[in-house]
């Protein structure tokens, strides 16, 4: 390739000390000319390399998947998918979703918007907490509320008998806390711990980014805080704040380590959809299994999907990290 | 340094804090951090010292804790250095190189973040299984993957992936084409360009990456049981341990090995974040 470029007369990018020679020396004057780039063959096996790599480890995995799902055909699909307990499954994981990521949808600005609007000591350690969750296994996000709420936990006697003393004003007062551990609160806890930096995480170095100009303006102009939050500053952070959402359901959905050791496996009441796909793989109900697992495998594209356009489509209204 | 500073003293106060709002958010934020995610975690903690020094050496020392840790610990290890290897690959071979499929592989990285661990758990153990679509050449090349600590680290290698390439790949994009033609009319050949022009730019990236990996791989649960066998002693990871042994009710053991993995994880914690300040500090000084 460079040999032509010479031939048609364009000096090479490169000054290279060998260009001088090259009509005596045309092998050289190639290698020159690709020291900022590597021969075709190394570039082919470069990708050829990496590409084998993520179809070993990415591609045919998820391939497996529907594959395994289909493969008792199509009525065996809809079956194991059409399974009261099944059905369960896909409800409770709706409805644990749907309680945790608006929990976290909360946190997350309120966080971003102390965090990235203000100046204040100990904000660093602030952000260091936040991710705290990101460190810790699921497993041990479970097992902390199985230590405070379980049978052996020091909230236990507030669950078992409930308390019962005067206030004043009030008078006498009976608390009592529903069940929590093998139950929805558990399983929501859980995964409010597991995705608690997600949302935050995203809107920070947005927020951080877009500075406090704009909210200076408005306020100056005088609107009022709420009007400045939600006519000025949430405009300009809503598609990252959806971005969040979206990585925050994925996991929430998803999870499985947290929500295994607080949720007993109650079939049809406490079992989420991956501790369903559990079950029945763990009983040799292989085709049920990946039926299931199918499900989620589904919405784990639609959710890489969205991603992909979020990023493509709005990239500049999203954390520098995510542009293409 | 008091009367320098007199002069922009006004100025101060005035910039800071006239948003409103501080205190409701800040306080929200801090109550709700506080009530899941550091009195639960203290709890841990609180619950662990009640055993005394004396009980707690004597859980981490059991033979079956301890193979528990080192296999959770190990094959996270080598999970994260075989993912900085390949990741750095993957995220050079994206940058650099234009080929068809390039944008499909691309999004396809995140799918680790997207898939529900238990999903990929058991589409690995299919996989890699003895009579799965890779495990058969595999087994007939001699290499069991499946139910062997190698089974755990082909799990850990597909959960932290994408750290690594999403964490090299912007870094890699920066690095100025125009430090490598410098190098070339210098006389470097290629790989010495690669090798000591790109890479050192690219080390805190990777290893930032590789943190990241090793403490995602360190606590995995889901993806990994299916696959690893869950043999006492070879194959059994940490967290699965702590299962059994809740399953047992045996609170102070599950309590003991759970706070030695939060230290362990702090630690790293630590490290990756002392590690990306650096990193944000080296691009600084780039620009």
């Amino acid at each position: 390739m460079s040999e032509v470029l010479l031939e048609s007369g364009i000096p090479p990018m490169i000054p290279s000390p060998h260009a001088v020679l090259s009509d005596s020396a045309p092998v050289r004057v190639a290698q020159a000319r690709d020291a900022t780039t590597e021969p075709r063959w190394a570039q082919a096996l470069l990708i050829l390399g990496a590409l084998a790599f993520l179809l070993a480890f990415l591609l045919l995995p998820l391939l497996l998947v529907f594959v395994e799902a289909l493969r008792g055909g199509v009525g065996a699909f809809v079956q194991a998918v059409s399974e009261t307990d099944a059905l369960a499954a896909v409800k409770l994981t709706l409805l644990v979703t749907g309680i945790v990521v608006p929990l976290n949808l909360l946190f997350g600005v309120a966080a971003a918007w102390a965090v990235s609007k203000h100046q204040f000591p100990g904000k660093r350690w602030l952000v260091t907490l936040i991710d705290l969750p990101f460190a810790v296994s699921p497993v041990v996000a479970g097992l902390i509320f199985v230590l405070i709420f379980g049978a052996q936990g020091w909230a236990w006697p507030l669950i078992d008998e409930g308390w019962t003393g005067t206030l004043p004003l009030l008078g006498e007062v009976h608390v009592q806390l529903p069940k929590i551990i093998f139950a929805l609160p558990g399983i929501v806890l859980a995964t409010v711990f597991v995705t608690f930096p997600f949302i935050a995480r995203e809107l920070m170095p947005l927020m951080e980014q877009q500075g406090t100009d704009e909210e200076l303006a408005a306020l100056s102009l005088g609107a009022s805080g709420w009007q400045t939050f939600w006519r000025v500053t949430l405009p300009n952070i809503r598609w990252a704040l959806l971005y969040g959402v979206l990585l925050c359901s994925a996991r929430a959905m998803g999870e499985f380590g947290a929500v295994s050791v607080v949720s007993g496996h109650i079939r049809g009441r406490t079992n989420t959809l991956p501790l369903h796909v559990e079950i029945l793989y763990n009983e040799y109900a292989y085709s049920a299994a990946f039926a299931a697992a199918s499900l989620l495998a589904l919405s784990a594209l639609i959710t890489l999907v969205l991603k992909t356009y979020l990023e493509w489509r709005h990239g500049e209204s999203l954390a520098a990290n995510h542009r293409h | 340094m008091a009367v320098t500073a007199l002069p922009a003293k006004p100025a101060t106060p005035r910039r800071r804090r006239v948003l409103p709002g501080f205190g409701l958010s800040l306080g929200y934020s801090l109550a709700w951090l506080g009530l899941i995610v550091l009195i639960p975690l203290v709890g841990v903690f609180v619950k662990a010292s009640g055993l005394g020094f004396d009980g707690l050496w004597r859980i981490w020392t059991e033979p079956r804790v301890l193979s528990a840790l080192w296999i959770s610990f190990g094959t996270a290890l080598a999970a994260a250095a075989f993912n900085a290897v390949m990741g750095t690959w993957v995220a050079w071979v994206f940058v650099r190189y234009k080929f068809p499929g390039k944008r499909l592989f691309d999004a396809m990285i995140d799918l680790p973040f997207a898939l529900p661990t238990a999903v990929a758990g058991i589409a690995l153990t299919a996989l890699y299984g003895p009579t799965g679509w890779i495990g058969r050449w595999l087994e007939a090349a001699g290499i069991k993957v499946a139910y062997t600590p190698l089974g755990i680290t082909v799990a850990l290698v597909f959960i932290g992936l994408p750290f690594v390439v999403r964490v090299v790949q912007p870094v890699l994009a920066e690095v100025e084409r125009e430090l490598e033609e410098a190098a070339a009319t210098l006389g470097a050949n290629r790989l010495q360009i690669v090798w000591r022009v790109i890479l050192p730019t690219l080390w805190p990236a990777v290893l930032a990456g590789f943190a990241l990996a090793f403490a995602r791989g360190v606590g995995e649960y889901g993806s990994v049981i299916f696959i690893a066998g869950n043999l006492p002693g070879v194959s059994e990871i940490a967290p699965l341990l702590i299962t059994i042994k809740l399953e047992e009710f045996d609170y102070a053991g599950a309590t003991a090995i759970a706070a030695a993995m939060l230290l362990l994880s702090f630690v790293l914690l630590l490290a990756i974040n002392s590690l990306q300040a650096r990193l944000a500090r080296t691009q600084r000084g780039r620009t």
